[in-house]
């Protein structure tokens, strides 16, 4: 790998941002992400190999990290931090088309229910994995998924819900869903959830954390 | 607006399960805290729906439950209990809808206390829909209006005590904490949560007194609970979450400052050090509240309880009756456990037994010892106003931390550890000057809450 993508990965998954970043200690003073993500670009590097050379295998190591117990979640989003500083260089290239997102998804809580910690560090992690998540915040009715379909065809849905009395909105939601826009995966997640609950209501898949969603995601897509 | 300057309790050994300093009369004969620790049940609804279509079904489970329970604590000669009423959104939203679950509750009560003599009092805890929109407005609006709404029509249905789980300074705390960003938490519980906390329960206490019910207290269950949840599933350190535990004090403690008296709620494990501080009886949970949510702190968190909670319990059958039954018997037995150690002098015995079987096991516990509680309790009071005392209550966490680390008393993992000097660090950059703070979070947060909910000067 070129030199500047193995430091820039390595930017990304200490979560070393730009050389002003006092984080991580060892490498106080040192090019971050930042720097580094212009000086590639500058060397002609092209986009798409900074994206998946360097910034997706800084992600991935971190988020492998996380998976051993190894990392946790503020590590993880210290280096989507650091990968955001490299995109803003990317930004161009990915308008012109050179570059692409993994794909996106709608995310929200569902109706009636306010919880949105567990939904916003999905979100975050898969940010930082390469999605583009649109979030629809809290108590999020049927039809405000469905207007967000509308407007972002061909996306997938992730559904959230903490309360056991919130969680059997997920069925209307799913449901409408899939009548409106047959073929649209949906995926559920929250505390009080199951893989038997989901299976129960028609949804595409439960994940227990925001790893295991992002990887199942990368796997899809590939 | 009422200051504490020094503390309720002085002594570790008087932090102790069963007395408070100023002991709660409330409801049917309830004395809380003077000498007698008592069950306080909580339930929740199973999986179903609440609407119109439903509600004839719901308020028939709220009578299946009261009359479980009820069954039990004549079976097993309870001396007294509270329960708690823990409303979901719907019955905020519509508070008629709370207060008619209110009125079936309070109606099983009376009649348990006319007919059997037990004492027992009703918490209803209503839920602060003010999160709703983000950035929230926290002060006005129709999610404000319906808080306090849900509050009024509560006190005249029949609630003995009144309490919540406030949320001002969450839209900050959120975000803060998953970056393990100190300088975010600190301000959003110190400066933001703080004030908000101190003008809700003006508003809730002007509300108590005119039905002369309780002003119970608050809970800092959205700030530390979540960094307590997410640290017990790997995703934060188990040090941050202990360091989030000891900031989120002043916080709740301006609930008590404000007109609270306690007890204070199940799940505000901050408990302990508004005991210290205010000598008002708290209500704490642990290892009985596993039907809701895991914890490191089971045993420690009975150490100064004067109300033993179970959080929270879907109403489901279990093999020997409804789930709210079996945990009823559950906190009756605990209860008459920490009573007879009471009545046999041996009450500090059984405490150190919480303590000690949980305090080498997880760094969160040591927030809940004793002494160390006393420590801490002491920094805050020393200091005055909301951000000095939450900077005060966080450095002196660490600092009791790094001396349970070094002497051996915990043990910390080399990922702990690595975070340990992290944050240690970034509590060295914490600013000093609360307004030196609040300019930091305009910078850095300012777009994620309005400046008004909190009655501070918008820059824009």
């Amino acid at each position: 790998m070129h030199d500047i993508l193995e430091q820039l990965s390595i930017c990304v998954e200490r979560g070393k941002v730009d050389i002003k970043s006092p984080f991580p200690a060892d490498m106080k003073g040192r090019e971050g992400a930042d720097e580094l993500t212009r000086k590639a670009i500058e060397n002609k590097i092209p986009a798409s190999k900074i994206l998946n050379d360097a910034l997706m295998t800084g992600m991935q190591r971190i988020g492998e990290k996380f998976g051993q117990g190894k990392a946790f979640i503020p590590d993880l989003l210290i280096a989507a931090k650091a990968m955001n500083a490299a995109m803003e260089h990317l930004k161009p290239f990915f308008e012109s088309g050179e570059a692409k997102h993994k794909g996106k998804i709608i995310m929200g809580t569902v109706s009636g229910d306010l919880h949105d910690i567990g939904k916003n560090i999905v979100k975050m992690v898969l940010k930082g994995s390469g999605w583009d998540v649109i979030d629809l915040g809290v108590d999020v009715s049927s039809q405000k998924f469905i207007d967000a379909l509308a407007e972002h065809p061909g996306s997938y849905v992730g559904l959230s819900a903490l309360l056991t009395t919130t969680m059997l909105h997920m069925q209307d939601t799913t449901q409408v869903i899939k009548d409106t826009y047959p073929g649209t995966k949906v995926f559920v997640g929250g505390a009080p959830l199951s893989q038997e609950f989901c299976d129960k209501i028609g949804a595409d898949g439960y994940f227990r954390d925001p790893q295991s969603f992002a990887k199942y995601l990368s796997g899809i897509v590939q | 607006m009422k200051k504490f300057n020094s503390l309720a309790i002085s002594n570790a050994d008087d932090l102790i399960f069963g007395n408070a300093q100023n002991p709660v009369k409330c409801g049917n004969g309830m004395v809380i805290g003077d000498g007698v620790v008592f069950p306080e049940i909580n339930f929740t609804l199973p999986s179903i729906k609440i609407s119109g279509e439903t509600w004839k079904e719901v308020l028939q489970q709220y009578r299946e439950i009261a009359d479980n329970i009820s069954r039990r604590a004549r079976a097993l000669k309870a001396p007294g209990f509270v329960v708690e009423f823990e409303q979901l959104p719907p019955m905020t939203q519509n508070p008629q809808m709370g207060a008619e679950i209110t009125e079936i509750l309070k109606n099983a009560l009376n009649q348990l206390y006319q007919n059997d003599g037990i004492k027992n009092a009703l918490r209803v805890t209503v839920v602060d829909l003010r999160d709703a929109d983000r950035p929230p407005q926290l002060r006005d609006g129709n999610a404000c209006h319906q808080t306090l709404s849900a509050f009024e029509l509560s006190a005249q249905a029949g609630a003995d005590i009144l309490s919540i789980e406030s949320v001002g300074g969450k839209e900050i705390h959120d975000q803060a904490l998953m970056y393990a960003d100190l300088k975010g938490i600190i301000a959003s519980l110190g400066i933001l949560a703080y004030r908000d906390v101190s003008w809700l329960w003006q508003q809730i206490k002007t509300i108590t007194n005119r039905y002369n019910i309780i002003a119970g207290g608050d809970t800092a269950c959205g700030f530390a609970n979540t960094a307590m949840q997410l640290a017990g599933q790997g995703m934060l350190p188990d040090i941050l979450a202990a360091l989030v535990r000891a900031a989120s004090v002043p916080r709740s403690l301006a609930a008590y400052e404000n007109g609270a008296i306690g007890p204070s709620k199940d799940c505000a494990y901050e408990g302990p050090y508004i005991k210290a501080i205010t000598g008002t009886p708290i209500s704490m949970e642990g290892k009985s509240s596993c039907c809701a949510h895991f914890s490191p702190l089971g045993n420690i968190a009975a150490a100064a309880a004067d109300l033993w909670s179970n959080e929270s319990v879907q109403n489901v059958r279990l093999l020997s009756g409804n789930a709210p039954e079996v945990f009823y018997e559950l906190l009756e037995y605990d209860c008459r456990l920490f009573n007879t150690a009471t009545k046999h002098n041996t009450q500090r015995q059984l405490r150190e037994l919480f303590v000690q079987s949980d305090i080498r096991q997880n760094i969160q516990a040591l927030m809940l010892e004793p002494e160390t509680v006393l420590k801490i309790s002491r920094a805050i009071v020393e200091q005055t106003g909301g951000y000095n005392q939450t900077l005060a209550a966080a450095k002196t966490a660490f600092h009791c931390m790094q001396q349970a680390a070094d002497s051996g008393l915990v043990h910390l993992s080399e990922i702990e550890s690595s975070w340990f000097l992290k944050l240690k660090q970034e509590l060295d950059e914490v600013p000093v000057l609360e307004d030196e703070a609040l300019n930091w979070l305009y910078e850095n947060y300012g777009s994620l809450f309005i400046p008004e909910s909190y009655n501070l000067k918008n820059l824009v």
